[in-house]
């Protein structure tokens, strides 16, 4: 064994589970060997919270957090600092592509029903990172002070004025002012850089220690612990290290390249990771023209525009969200993977993802326009969200209803 | 330890004391932080009045102030568009004021201002606090085939009429406020105090 062989490990070892630890989590991980394209995103994630903790970092090296600073010292960090305009766009960026990465992270789950017994704790404390990410990037977007910071927050902090009773008093107390200001900033700051990335980080830990207590879902949703070697090692597993570290590798050089372009190149992604209204600093007399959210909020900001009724619409959005953490109880299908899954969930799966882009889209989208010019914006957006209350309201009928395909008993594919 | 003799009574009770103790302690150890939320006796004090000289504005015409941070829009309508509103009573979520709570008692009226003409709004959404734009004209618009004139949120689309009243199918619920005003002499506006004590 290893211990022996070093005996500094071996001092450690008795004070400290190291090696312990490594062959629980990495050498003796057994991940099932068929794992596809989809399970890149986890790995993904990751490395996106890295880089969101160490350009965040080194930008509060330079940021000034105060209404009369604030926008000016986004600039100095962009125009003054060495390669501060790398370390920002790397960040602002960087959000863009954590989102992407979760949004894929999480159809992977909803693909291969990777919520499912016994995994629902991962995907509660992975909605639990959901939620907070979503806090974590809309705050982040208030610091830099422009017009769209400005009136994204005021938006945003309003929706808590829909709760009956408390609400004014409410969204008074979470602006620290009777309007936004740099009392507001201020302590956005303090949350966007101190509070909610420790909560983010200690969810990922539990997600993870939940995750290897149970090991992972693969694309056939098959139970590789069912059938194991001699040695009590899973003939359908392969070591995390170094069979999927090198393996992930790959993945994320590919993505990083794309990464990279778009940070390069199209930093301002079109207007939808930095918006254009947001080089003006903020007003808080003059609302700009057209005002929407960064891309990754624009689904759950559609469902709220849907609905012509402030309490409802805010109600509405918010159970948009909720409703995500209940599907592992939604889903009454006895298989896992969508591959073995009957017709009605293997049409309405790619569905959902279509309209969850779709709903995205119509978010960053004045309400009044036209959908590829042939339907009013709202009108779609009004379907699209009966779409996706009806897909995950229906799923207790329709997974128990419909009729499954064998699951094999061993894993398909893989190499 | 031996578990003989325990009396279980007292230790539930020890139990739950010590418990009950502690959680009141951080109830109070939670109040710091919680207020500190609170507009700071700064912000509080921020609230001076804002006066506003309107003696330049034309008929028609509308102009932004600042109070307390936010915008509040001072327009001075016309008899035509006066004569309007009530035939727009029908349209409306609540033609006749009865949300007291968004205006002073003295705006409480068809026109919704102490001056017929003189209109004193917040510009402040009653839907998601944007700022609504302010479309005069009595035009077709594309948000409303049928526009007679008021405030139109860029935000989420809500629409006001002429005095802030809020239209049916708006997502906002109540009209646009009326904050405390009053003049000094004819030409200055006291936007934020109610008695005309100047």
């Amino acid at each position: 064994m290893s211990q022996q062989k070093n005996p500094i490990m071996g001092w450690i070892d008795d004070r400290l589970p190291v090696t312990v630890t490594y062959e629980k989590h990495m050498s003796k991980y057994y991940a099932p060997k068929n794992f596809n394209f989809w399970y890149f995103f986890g790995v993904l994630s990751m490395i996106m919270l890295v880089n969101q903790i160490l350009t965040g970092i080194w930008l509060t090296m330079n940021f000034t957090p105060s209404a009369d600073a604030a926008f000016a010292s986004v600039e100095y960090i962009m125009r003054d600092v060495e390669w501060g305009w790398l370390l920002r766009y790397m960040h602002s960026t960087g959000a863009t592509f954590f989102f992407i990465a979760i949004y894929l992270h999480m159809f992977r789950a909803v693909l291969y029903g990777s919520y499912q017994k016994p995994r629902e704790l991962i995907w509660l404390f992975g909605m639990g990172i959901y939620l907070a990410l979503m806090a974590e990037a809309f705050m982040g977007y208030v610091l830099p002070w422009g017009q769209m910071s400005y009136w994204g927050a005021q938006v945003i902090i309003s929706l808590f004025g829909a709760i009956p009773v408390i609400g004014d008093d409410l969204t008074t107390w979470i602006r620290g002012d009777f309007l936004i200001s740099g009392a507001t900033l201020n302590r956005f700051f303090a949350l966007h850089v101190i509070a909610v990335p420790l909560v983010i980080v200690a969810l990922v830990v539990l997600h993870l220690l939940a995750l290897h207590e149970v090991g992972s879902n693969n694309p056939d949703g098959v139970d590789i612990k069912k059938h194991k070697d001699e040695n009590g090692v899973p003939l359908d597993g392969v070591p995390f290290h170094p069979f999927y570290t090198v393996h992930d590798m790959v993945g994320i050089v590919v993505f990083l390249m794309i990464f990279c372009s778009v940070m390069f190149f199209f930093p301002m992604g079109g207007g939808f990771m930095l918006e254009y209204a947001n080089f003006e600093p903020a007003n808080g007399l003059k609302t700009p023209e057209h005002i929407a959210p960064v891309w990754y909020f624009g689904a759950f900001y559609t469902i709220l525009r849907a609905i012509p009724d402030k309490l409802l619409g805010v109600i509405a959005m918010g159970a948009a969200i909720a409703i995500l953490f209940v599907l592992p109880w939604l889903d009454k299908s006895p298989v896992k993977s969508i591959r073995y899954k009957g017709m009605i969930s293997k049409t309405l799966i790619p569905i959902f993802g279509v309209v969850f882009a779709i709903l995205t889209w119509l978010g960053t989208q004045p309400s009044d326009g036209y959908f590829l010019g042939l339907i009013n914006n709202t009108t779609l957006a009004q379907w699209l969200t009966a779409f996706y209350f009806g897909y995950f309201l229906l799923m207790p009928f329709y997974t128990r209803m419909e009729k499954t395909k064998p699951v094999p008993e061993r894993v398909t594919g893989g190499h | 330890m031996s578990q003989d003799g325990v009396n279980n009574s007292r230790r539930l009770l020890l139990l739950g004391s010590t418990a009950a103790v502690g959680a009141v302690g951080a109830g109070f150890v939670a109040v710091p932080f919680l207020a500190s939320w609170n507009p700071s006796e700064k912000a509080k004090a921020a609230g001076a009045p804002a006066k506003v000289d309107i003696s330049k504005l034309e008929p028609g015409a509308m102009l932004t102030a600042e109070w307390r941070g936010k915008p509040v829009y001072v327009v001075r309508r016309t008899e035509e568009v006066l004569g309007m509103l009530e035939g727009l009573n029908g349209r409306l979520k609540d033609p006749a004021n009865d949300n007291k709570a968004q205006q002073p008692t003295y705006a409480d009226n068809l026109q919704r201002s102490r001056q017929p003409e003189l209109l004193v709004l917040l510009g402040v959404c009653t839907h998601l606090g944007c700022a609504p734009k302010f479309y005069a004209e009595v035009k077709p618009e594309p948000f409303d085939a049928d526009w007679k004139g008021g405030f139109f949120c860029p935000c989420h689309g809500s629409r006001f009429d002429m005095s802030g009243r809020v239209y049916s199918g708006s997502p906002a619920a109540d009209n646009l406020i009326v904050p405390p005003y009053s003049f000094e002499g004819d030409n200055v506006l006291v936007i934020g105090i109610d008695e005309e004590t100047a």
